[in-house]
């Protein structure tokens, strides 16, 4: 085990996979255990740690990824509808479209860098998310999203003579994925995710990418070609997305245009920025903490905070419900936004580097100066 | 067949005129000071806002409840009585009438210090960072400039009513001695296509034929030597940022008529600037506008049914369509100056 | 255990793999909690009951959104026995009696749906999982309602819609758990026709702006319908995408089509959009074939009519429901509302309202929160006093049928909310129709699934 994982790596590893498995029962107290959200941890997790392997190693700024990531769904509620309700065969489907979506869009896109890598994947994710909405409605059922129902041929199901009473929804051999059994189902795949992410962070492909983000000229100089490493974390990054789209569809099985939206994959930029560009475990928790504060922060109102500050003086606590209800609720918005401001200026590194410095603070907490590393430059 | 190929070919200039002045001062904030700025969006809002408070400004009144009568819906009767036509009379109603125009006075200084207070603030310290973390800020700044305006000003779009006598279509069909009826055009459209018209001539003017702009000019083309020179380019810098504000809050400001100004129009217009800025050649300030048009035009001629017919869909992906295959094709887009940003 | 229940409540056999391990491995940690209490998802075991209400308050129907939460909180108020009581008192038959349902407070959650069908699921499944929402409801745009109801059945709570205009929603795409109470684009056809005939004549050419989605879909296609039946003839009918905010490249077009008729299939902001931008291009003021060019809007509401502002101005349109109206219901409410909110309510607010009061008057009357007893109770459900004359919740597709209004945009608006007047009221056997036109499947409702 030693010469396949670090001992560092093994312990990530088993650490995560531990915080991850026992969520339902830490998260309980925040508000938080409850299966869709759980669901949405996992899902949005793989989401930005394949988006991850794109950003963080290779320094591609993608705007487009939801795209990948809604072929993703709409492959899985195909196979749903098509071939059999069972989630594998889906899954796998929907990996391989993507895939196959993202060899396309990534050759394309790859031939550029910079900005210009940015404004194409933009191009194509919009392309994509405008014809789902219009005139691939025959595939996309358009605005209303693709559903399930009753006559869908479903012909493996059928060849086995499964039948259905009401409402179709997703199995895992013939176990229904609703509830925590998707929790746990998604759960699975979030800790394979992250595992494979942390082998390629650590092989020799892993490196080449990290060295076409520090110096792409250089490595070109040396002869070396960069594109195919670029497009292969490209790739893997779409099926990432993919998966996570698939995911999505088993949890809840509708695919609407609307996760392909631009802003949609700006949301998975926020969340690897938050968390920790180039970190393996920063993406994940961005991820968390968004959809945690979608969920939760956006549901806070007067009533709440009124209770929450009634420890104040009348006039005072009046105030301070006034202007705290401007960033919860509807304005949660707001807070991300500010928080998202902040950490690009201050904390380039994300909550990953917050954590770094406060643990190194803590380590020299005997000497005299604690230097902040040297990686960043806040703002004056 | 040609009055529809008119019509639709005057709705391209107008769509591209509004494309051109909102990519205008996107590229004049990349081209000077190199940075991207993907709050631009927010500035254009903002611009449309200062329209709306204005208005609000204008048209407040004095709310008597009157306890005898009740509306039919049972609430006591409200009786409005607008304050500034109690204090100016006739000419309080021209104000109140001409109030998108008259906003633009306030705009401009307004957007100024919020552009200057930008730059020097946050935008500033990010001229050595990567162009993604620029992208960054900048985006999150647009997100905390809609989320304030949301929850000042709620979700839900402020119409802002055109002066009355430029209301409804003129006739141009008419004016260039073709048969009456044919041609018309709304006569605000024809306005903002003017005004889009006057801006640009402005800057260019302002860049061209101004010391100042000349200096700017340098800058652009090579910072270092004009600093070693003894100028101070990065204040002047500071101002074309301010100034990029203006021209994007004035470009809001015009548009309000048109479309009922809400909180993410902003990002609505976001992206597309970008496009029209990549298409043209980002930092080229020609390439924006030529961009724009050209865009523009091939946005409404592509929602024609007979090219739908042919394209299904097309009308919805023109835009980035056109913009991939001159990425793919022409990597610096229409104008760009070899060298910038190219890869 | 949650797993288990939901397997053998769809008489399978728990199988090994994956699926077995987690539940007899780490789900018995984690499931116990309520599991066997319930019988159905979120069984109402306090004193309290939990609405969930799935409201667009940003996007293209967010006015609509605002109008419905201000209808719903005050429904579940006169439910809870406070305010004035509204239209409790005029309910005919009613089992409602002012203490909540069936004795338990009614409370509510609610959920910004941004007018888009994926986060109008999400916002419904966080409800149902983690507030406990017994029935979901709301809802401004048909897309959102055909993805909610399609996840109540799926989890089997009931789905009371709000405003919802497609064919689809009670015809296609149906589900056993779904009511609507709302009116359908084809009755809109149905009684819109003979009124664009009367001013308008039978020999007119139509254009049609349709926005890209369920909705817009059927109700060009039911206004087609009805207006070629006239003797109208279609000259195009071009799909826009929904939540589009400039027309201009639509509207040349129209210009020199050929068209004297523009029937805007546009609803919410696109329709504020489109009619101004439409009024601005002239048309209003043009000729076309030696008549004068009008504007339909076949389904229209005060609220986008006072966005429309001038430009609404004698454009015809159908209606579910108009605060002016003069019947006691209609009065009840207009006066509860105004009171509370100081302005009308709209129809969005009026239809809102009414199924709330519905789906607690089935609870009352089915005596539990037994999904498929109070889908039994909705069911084939006749009653009258709530503003539409006697209505129908017809069983076969869970669609009210009821009478249909017709309005014209006010020339003369005494107030700022004056702006539509009601040109004719169209009963309920004209507006009805066969409910096998529209196909559809309602599904079962039991064996009732188990939400998590």
């Amino acid at each position: 085990m030693t010469t396949f994982m670090s001992r560092n790596d093994l312990f990530l590893f088993l650490g995560f996979t531990i915080v991850v498995l026992a969520m339902p029962i830490w998260l309980a107290p925040f508000g938080a255990g409850y299966p869709d959200l759980l669901q949405r941890f996992m899902i949005f997790g793989i989401f930005a740690v394949g988006f991850n392997i794109l950003f963080g190693l290779t320094g591609y700024l993608s705007f487009g990824h939801a795209a990948f990531f809604g072929v993703g769904s709409y492959a899985a509620v195909w196979s749903f509808k098509l071939l059999t309700l069972d989630a594998i065969p889906a899954m796998i489907f929907a990996v391989l479209i993507s895939g196959l979506f993202a060899l396309i869009i990534g050759f394309l896109c790859l031939r550029r860098s910079g900005i210009y890598f940015s404004i194409l994947t933009l191009a194509f994710a919009q392309m994509s998310y405008n014809l789902a909405y219009s005139v691939l409605t025959p595939i996309t059922n358009g605005e209303t999203g693709l559903q399930l129902t009753l006559a869908d041929p479903r012909v493996l199901d059928a060849a086995v003579g499964q039948t259905f009473v009401g409402q179709p929804v997703p199995t895992l051999l013939g176990q229904q994925l609703g509830g925590y059994a998707g929790f746990y189902f998604c759960a699975g795949f979030l800790i394979l995710a992250f595992f494979i992410a942390q082998r390629i962070a650590g092989s020799p492909f892993g490196m080449m990418l990290k060295a076409i983000k520090s110096n792409q000229t250089r490595m070109q100089f040396t002869g070396f070609n960069t594109r195919p490493y670029a497009l292969s974390a490209f790739v893997i990054s779409g099926m990432y997305a993919g998966l996570a789209g698939a995911l999505l569809a088993v949890t809840d099985p509708l695919a609407g245009a609307e996760r392909m939206q631009w802003t949609a994959s700006g949301e998975v930029v926020l969340m690897t920025i938050l968390g920790g560009v180039g970190t393996l475990v920063g993406p994940v928790i961005g991820a968390w903490i968004i959809k945690y504060f979608e969920n939760i922060l956006s549901a806070l109102n007067d009533n709440i905070l009124a209770r929450f500050w009634s420890f104040l003086p009348e006039g005072v606590a009046d105030v301070v419900v006034k202007i705290t209800s401007k960033f919860v609720g509807d304005g949660w918005h707001l807070t991300l936004g500010l928080a998202f401001v902040i950490v690009v200026i201050f904390l380039p590194g994300g909550i990953m580097e917050g954590v770094r410095r406060i643990a190194a603070a803590f380590r020299r907490s005997g000497s005299s100066s604690a230097k902040p590393s040297a990686r960043t430059q806040p703002a004056e | 067949m040609f009055e529809v190929i008119f019509l639709q070919f005057l709705n391209g200039l107008d769509k591209g005129a509004a494309y051109a002045l909102i990519a205008l001062g996107l590229t004049l904030v990349f081209g000077t000071l190199g940075v991207v700025n993907f709050a631009h969006g927010a500035l254009f809002m903002l611009g449309a806002f200062c329209a709306v408070t204005v208005r609000m400004f204008l048209t407040m009144e004095t709310v008597t409840i009157d306890p005898e009568k009740l509306s039919p819906w049972g609430a006591p009767l409200e009786v409005r009585e607008p304050l500034v036509q109690a204090w100016l009379g006739d000419f309080g109603a021209v104000l109140v009438n001409y109030s998108v125009p008259l906003s633009i006075l306030i705009t401009i200084p307004i957007m100024l210090l919020v552009g200057i207070g930008l730059e020097r603030g946050i935008i500033k310290h990010f001229y050595k960072r990567t162009h993604a973390e620029q992208i960054l800020v900048t985006f999150g700044l647009a997100i905390v400039a809609q989320e304030v305006i949301k929850s000042v000003f709620g979700p839900n779009p402020i119409p802002q009513p055109m002066p009355t006598d430029l209301r409804g279509a003129a006739d141009i069909g008419a004016w260039l001695g073709m048969q009456a009826n044919v041609i018309t055009y709304p006569v605000w459209r024809l306005i903002y296509f003017l005004f889009a018209g006057v801006v640009i001539g402005g800057v260019f003017a302002f860049l061209q034929f101004t010391t100042f702009g000349m200096v700017v000019r340098a800058g652009m083309a090579d910072r270092e030597t004009v600093g070693l020179l003894g100028i101070n380019i990065d204040r002047r810098f500071t101002i074309m940022f301010g100034l990029a504000a203006v021209v994007a809050g004035m470009a809001g400001v015009m548009y309000t008529p048109l479309l009922p100004p809400n909180y993410h129009l902003g990002m609505d217009f976001l992206v597309l600037s970008f496009v029209v800025v990549v298409v043209g050649g980002m930092g080229s300030l020609p390439g924006a506008v030529a961009a724009g048009f050209l865009l523009g035009i091939l946005q409404s001629f592509a929602s024609m049914n007979q090219v739908k017919a042919i394209f299904p869909g097309i009308d919805q992906i023109i835009i980035y369509l056109v913009a991939v295959i001159i990425l793919l094709v022409r990597p610096r887009g229409l104008m760009g100056r070899r060298g910038v940003m190219e890869a | 255990m949650t797993i288990l229940k939901r397997g053998l409540s769809r008489r399978r056999v728990l199988q090994t793999g994956m699926a077995g391990i987690i539940g007899s491995g780490v789900a018995p940690l984690v499931f116990t909690k309520g599991a066997w209490a319930q019988e159905f998802c979120n069984n109402p075991t306090g004193d309290t009951v939990v609405f969930g209400l799935n409201l667009p308050l940003t996007g293209t129907y967010a006015e609509e959104g605002a109008d419905e939460q201000k209808a719903y909180e005050l429904a579940i108020a006169h439910l809870n026995g406070e305010g004035d009581g509204g239209l409790l008192n005029v309910l005919q038959p009613s089992a409602l009696k002012g203490n909540g349902i069936l004795g338990k407070k009614v409370t509510y959650v609610s959920s910004d749906s941004q007018t888009k069908s994926d986060v109008a699921r999400a916002g419904a499944t966080r409800m149902i999982e983690r507030d406990g929402a017994i029935m979901i409801t709301g809802g401004s745009s048909s897309g959102e309602a055909i993805a909610v109801q399609g996840l109540c059945q799926e989890m089997g709570v009931i789905f009371m819609a709000g405003l919802t205009h497609s064919n689809d929603t009670t015809g296609k795409d149906k589900r056993r758990y779904g009511f609507r109470h709302f009116f359908n684009a084809y009755q809109s056809g149905i009684g819109l026709a003979p009124v664009l005939g009367q001013s308008y004549g039978n020999d007119r050419q139509a254009y049609h702006l349709t926005a890209d989605y369920t909705w817009g879909w059927t109700q060009e296609e039911s206004i087609k319908a009805a207006t070629e039946a006239l003797g109208w003839k279609t000259t195009a009918a071009v799909r826009t995408p929904l939540g589009a905010t400039d027309y201009s490249q639509y509207l040349t077009p129209i210009l020199n089509s050929g068209a004297d008729v523009l029937i805007l299939n546009h609803y919410g902001l696109d329709m504020v959009n489109s009619l101004t931008q439409a009024v601005q291009f002239g048309m209003r003021d043009r000729q076309a074939n030696g008549k004068d060019f009008q504007i339909v809007t076949p389904l229209i509401s005060e609220l986008m009519a006072k966005g429309a502002g001038e430009s609404v101005k004698g454009i015809f349109g159908t209606s579910n429901w108009h605060w002016n109206l003069q019947d006691p219901g209609s009065i009840a409410f207009t006066k509860s509302f105004g009171a509370a909110y100081g302005s009308p309510p709209s129809q969005a607010a009026h239809t809102a309202y009414v199924q709330a009061l519905l789906y607690a008057d089935a609870v009352e009357r089915a005596g539990t929160f037994y999904p498929p007893e109070v889908i039994k109770a909705l069911e084939g459900h006749e009653f009258d006093g709530m503003g539409n004359g006697k209505t129908l919740y017809r069983a076969e597709d869970h669609q009210c049928i009821k009478s249909v209004l017709v309005v014209q945009g006010n020339e003369s608006p005494t107030s700022e909310f004056d702006v539509l007047n009601v040109v004719q009221e169209i009963d309920r056997d004209t507006v009805a129709y066969d409910p096998a036109i529209f196909g559809g499947d309602l599904g079962p409702a039991e064996p009732v699934p188990m939400c998590a």
